[in-house]
């Protein structure tokens, strides 16, 4: 044991650094065998090349820490302010005489951007002018309500971007999910409980088909899941559509709308207000929409946290997403690995069109029913790092926002679209400087380069 | 120009990888930074290069104080990096790469690649390149895109050129020519510092030698040094260089290999009808330049090439078509020769990379659930007996020394019960000590009763290891040789002759 051994506390260093002996070309033109040796991945016909670019995109996306994703939160809040003062009536009159009164422009500033933020708490958290506790609280389950599909999404998208894959596909899953759970919460009387239980289940596994069928044809054909996934998006709409607007099908009957029936009530999760009501009978229990399947989307935190970290299976997704090469070589089969985490990564997808149609969305849906939950979740695996507790927690954000978002609008006229703006800017700022410097081949800032040495492999020039 | 370092320090950590190191580079000079597998020589170049920062203690070019942020400035102050794996964009010609970095523009912004192009034909002049400077790199060999490094470096006026294992991927052809290109640099006033593990190199261009050890200076040798001076100075100990290897005790016939050919995917034979056996208990070791076949030779064992016609028989099973999960599972140890690419896992622990292939069953996973406690334990005991250099089993791969990395895959494939051995290249990038302790490893393997399949380009690893010698020359086996054949008969067949009186 020498002084080298001791363990360290050092920050996070960027790995593969310059200058080491740890890469040889494989040297095809040295001498002799006249063919260009290729890759054997890439010279295999039934297997797809691995995506070592992207899986290098992803790994620095992945890789930063906690301390970005709250820069990304503060900056896109900043940016937001300066939309919120822009758009601003009062700021606007005001800066029309800027020149002789300035000090009103900067107070309307300054109005327009706390009450905006008030408000956005009010919506989210705690509304203080409410009287009682149990009304002024309602804005925070509000918050988890719609946080509750963007978790189970971004779970889904999370655990999939922890293989190297982009499940773009959130919202052919939630509708694919929705009708599948919808179809048994009409058409199948049961017991109470049991009948929502056999929806989630229903809707778990018409994602899990969904986002499957993306990798079956990944793993036959080598097609890229991004198309796959986007092109399914529509076909799950479309298909949809036309059951909704077929009698017998999915339409609620004797409508002409495209919508479906209403859930049986045994197949309706219980929300908050059904639990109070049970735990204190006869006390105010206000009006929760706050609903089982937040339950389940805990629950579902843990699995996806138990899969990644600690069992066999996902050991072997996290080799495959960060190094399929050597996940070839150590015996893994990476096309399967490709479809049971996409069969996984679905039916995750598939929980949140559960929440919506068991639990917050009863009375019947349209094609519509998505609701932007697909791809929002994209954004929330991103925020959370893929990390499932991190997913879970920028779920909750994202659902402040949500919730919040409408307060403002109402109370202080803010458009909603600032909302928007916001959690675009958070992307933005998490995603973009990788994808950036992996684009134009720069090297990251302060960690020393890595780059081609395969001879033919352009892949292998991304920089990190 | 003349390099100093004064007392550099750079920590990761709690780790020193610098310690306070001096070290004077006269203009003109060779200067051989001679040391183990993470003693720090990549660091103090990263340093010298900008890359990191130094803790502690400052760099001088002629007498002069420099202060680097980046590798620009260190490039703007005269200071080139020859990398082993090339910085280059294979998808450009040599000229746009030359210019990679500080592109000219003429009139309107547009790119001025005449101007590269000239500078390319210049340089190629002054030291007799042969290079197109509209050739496409990844269309050139390997020593050839070095020289493109170097020519990158010259065109930004370098006067200090570092040149990190340069070697290790060379044929001995190119590593004599580059070597000849060094002195030319030299004569030319330029200094150069040049790391390597191979003895013999230094001795051949070295004017000076610091001896690294644990991130400190521990003294300089003589060029003159002999293979054992210098590497007890490496490592701080008396180290016996010969391996104990005895004679072997070959069983029956284990591995057959018949008829086996490799088709790539521009349906191009890149190993053709090779055939050859190996019994228990004995090493076969494939020589030949590199990218004669051997890799995909490998490869094709192992399952990894999905165009193969023939059979390869394991004590009597056909290995032909089996899924490279089956045959590792099977008992099958193999070290891939892209070790970083195929062999590990940069972003995971030392531990994970440990159990990279035995994710499938005891001793690491049990019902599906990794047993994190096992996987510890093991990767402590597997860091000391394989002496591998790292703060701890939770040390990202990514972060260790070349030579470092190279040992977690040894140990994670030489730590299991194996029927059968494939080692590529297994000894490219580690120091001297841990070469003879890798070979020790597997003449420990071949005495266990197995048949053990090594390739390596280097014929004194070649004649160290063997007990047979098979040479490839363009896909196709030469002859198989006993292993005391002379060198220079071997030398003869990896240039694809067949010597008088060797059965081919
Ligand atoms: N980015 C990093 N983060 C943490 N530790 C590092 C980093 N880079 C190097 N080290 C550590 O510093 C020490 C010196 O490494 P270095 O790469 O300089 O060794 P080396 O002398 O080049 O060895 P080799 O001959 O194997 O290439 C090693 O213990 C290594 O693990
Ligand atoms: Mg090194």
């Amino acid at each position: 044991m020498t002084d080298n051994q001791k363990p360290v506390t050092g920050a996070k260093i960027a790995s593969g650094f310059a200058g080491e002996p740890v890469q040889s070309p494989s040297g095809a033109h040295a001498n002799g065998v006249d063919a260009n040796q290729v890759d054997p991945i890439v010279a295999a016909p039934t297997e797809p090349a691995p995506p070592p670019a992207a899986n290098r995109i992803i790994t620095e996306i992945l890789g930063g820490n906690a301390m970005i994703s709250f820069l990304a939160i503060v900056l896109a809040l900043a940016i937001g302010s300066v939309l919120i003062a822009f758009t601003n009536p009062a700021v606007q009159t005001s800066t029309g005489y800027f020149l002789s009164r300035p000090g009103d422009t900067f107070s309307a500033i300054a109005n327009a951007i706390v009450g905006a933020y008030a408000a956005l708490f009010q919506g989210s958290v705690y509304n203080f002018e409410r009287s009682d506790f149990i009304n002024g609280i309602k804005p925070l389950t509000e918050t988890l309500t719609f946080a509750t599909p963007l978790i189970a999404a971004g779970l889904g998208v999370a655990l999939a971007f922890r293989v190297g894959l982009f499940n773009i596909g959130g919202r052919g899953q939630i509708i694919i999910a929705a009708a599948c759970a919808g179809w048994v919460s009409w058409s199948f009387p049961m017991p109470y409980f049991l009948h929502m239980l056999v929806g989630v289940l229903a809707a778990v596994v018409g994602g899990a088909i969904w986002g499957g069928l993306v990798g079956l044809l990944k793993a036959r054909t080598g097609a890229h899941e991004v198309i796959v996934t986007i092109m399914l998006n529509y076909v799950a709409y479309y298909l949809v559509s036309f059951l909704l607007r077929t009698p017998g099908a999915l339409q609620a009957s004797g409508s002409n709308n495209p919508k479906s029936p209403a859930a049986l009530d045994t197949a309706i999760m219980p929300n908050l207000s059904n639990l109070l009501s049970v735990l204190f009978p006869g006390a105010p229990v206000g009006t929760f929409r706050l609903n089982f399947s937040f339950v389940l989307v805990i629950l579902a935190t843990f699995l996806v946290w138990y899969i990644l970290t600690r069992s066999s299976l996902g050991f072997r997704f996290r080799v495959v997403g960060q190094n399929p090469n050597a996940a070839r070589v150590a015996g893994i089969d990476v096309n399967r690995m490709y479809i049971v985490a996409l069969v996984i990564s679905g039916g995750l997808v598939g929980l949140a069109g559960a929440s919506q149609v068991l639990g917050t969305n009863t009375t019947g849906f349209t094609a519509g029913i998505d609701g932007g939950i697909g791809f929002d979740a994209i954004t929330v695996a991103l925020l959370g790092r893929s990390r499932p507790w991190g997913v879970f927690f920028s779920g909750i954000l994202f659902g402040a926002l949500k919730a919040g978002g409408y307060t403002m609008q109402a109370s202080q006229g803010v458009p909603i679209e600032i909302i928007l703006v916001v959690q675009s800017v958070i992307v933005l700022l998490i995603a973009a400087p990788p994808l950036v410097r992996s684009i134009f081949r720069l090297p990251a800032p302060g960690s020393p380069v890595r780059a081609a040495r395969r001879p033919g492999r352009l892949t292998e020039v991304v920089t990190k | 120009m003349k390099l100093e370092l004064r007392g550099v320090t750079k920590k990761f950590g709690s780790l020193v990888a610098n310690d306070r190191i001096t070290l004077t580079v006269e203009s003109g000079e060779i200067h051989c930074l001679l040391g183990e597998n993470g003693a720090g020589k990549s660091t103090l170049m990263n340093v010298l290069y900008g890359l990191y920062q130094a803790d502690e203690g400052e760099i001088l070019l002629d007498g002069v104080v420099q202060h680097f942020s980046g590798p620009r400035d260190a490039i703007n102050a005269g200071i080139g990096m020859v990398h082993q794996h090339f910085m280059l964009i294979p998808v450009f010609t040599v000229a746009e790469n030359v210019m990679l970095g500080h592109e000219q523009t003429t009139f309107g912004g547009r790119l001025d690649l005449d101007a590269s192009r000239a500078k390319v034909r210049e340089i190629s002049a002054r030291f007799g390149f042969e290079i197109d400077p509209d050739a496409v790199i990844e269309d050139l060999p390997v020593g050839v895109q070095q020289r493109v490094e170097i020519i990158k470096a010259l065109s930004r006026d370098a006067k200090v050129l570092v040149f990190d294992e340069p070697t290790a991927v060379l044929t001995p052809q190119e590593t004599d020519e580059l070597m000849a290109i060094m002195r030319q640099l030299k004569a030319n006033g330029t200094s150069i510092v040049f790391i390597t593990h191979k003895l013999r190199e230094v001795r051949e261009v070295a004017d000076r030698i610091t001896v690294i050890r644990l991130g400190a200076v521990v003294g300089e040798a003589s060029p003159s040094a002999s293979n054992t001076e210098l590497a007890s100075m490496m490592v701080g100990r008396a180290i016996d260089l010969t391996i104990a290897k005895g004679p072997e005790l070959p069983g029956d016939v284990s591995l057959i290999v018949t008829s086996l050919s490799v088709i790539d995917s521009r349906a191009q034979y890149v190993v053709k009808n090779v055939s050859f056996e190996v019994r228990a208990g004995e090493i076969l070791v494939i020589a030949g330049v590199q990218g004669n076949g051997q890799t995909e030779l490998t490869e094709a064992i192992l399952g990894l090439q999905s165009r193969v016609e023939g059979s390869i028989t394991l004590n009597g099973e056909e290995l032909v078509g089996r899924p490279v999960g089956g045959m590792l599972d099977a008992g099958v140890g193999f070290i891939p020769e892209d070790r970083t690419e195929d062999g590990l896992v940069a972003e995971f622990t030392i531990a994970e990379n440990l159990m990279l292939d035995r994710s499938m069953g005891a001793p690491f996973v049990r019902w599906g659930t990794l047993q994190l406690g096992t996987l510890d334990e093991f990767a402590e005991a597997t860091l000391i007996e394989f002496d591998i250099r790292a703060q701890g089993i939770t040390t990202r791969v990514g972060t260790l020394s070349g030579g470092n990395q190279q040992k977690v895959v040894l140990a994670r494939e030489l730590s299991r019960d194996l029927r059968l051995f494939v080692a590529a290249q297994p000894t490219r990038g580690l120091d001297v000590g841990s070469i003879e302790f890798v070979h020790t490893r597997i003449v420990q393997a071949r005495d266990s009763g197995i048949p053990v399949v090594v390739v390596s380009t280097e014929l004194d690893e070649v004649v160290a290891l063997a007990d047979r010698i098979a040479v490839m020359y363009r896909g196709g086996i030469v002859g198989i040789v006993p292993a005391n054949t002379p060198r220079d008969v071997l030398g003869l067949m990896m240039a694809g002759e067949i010597p008088e009186g060797v059965a081919a």
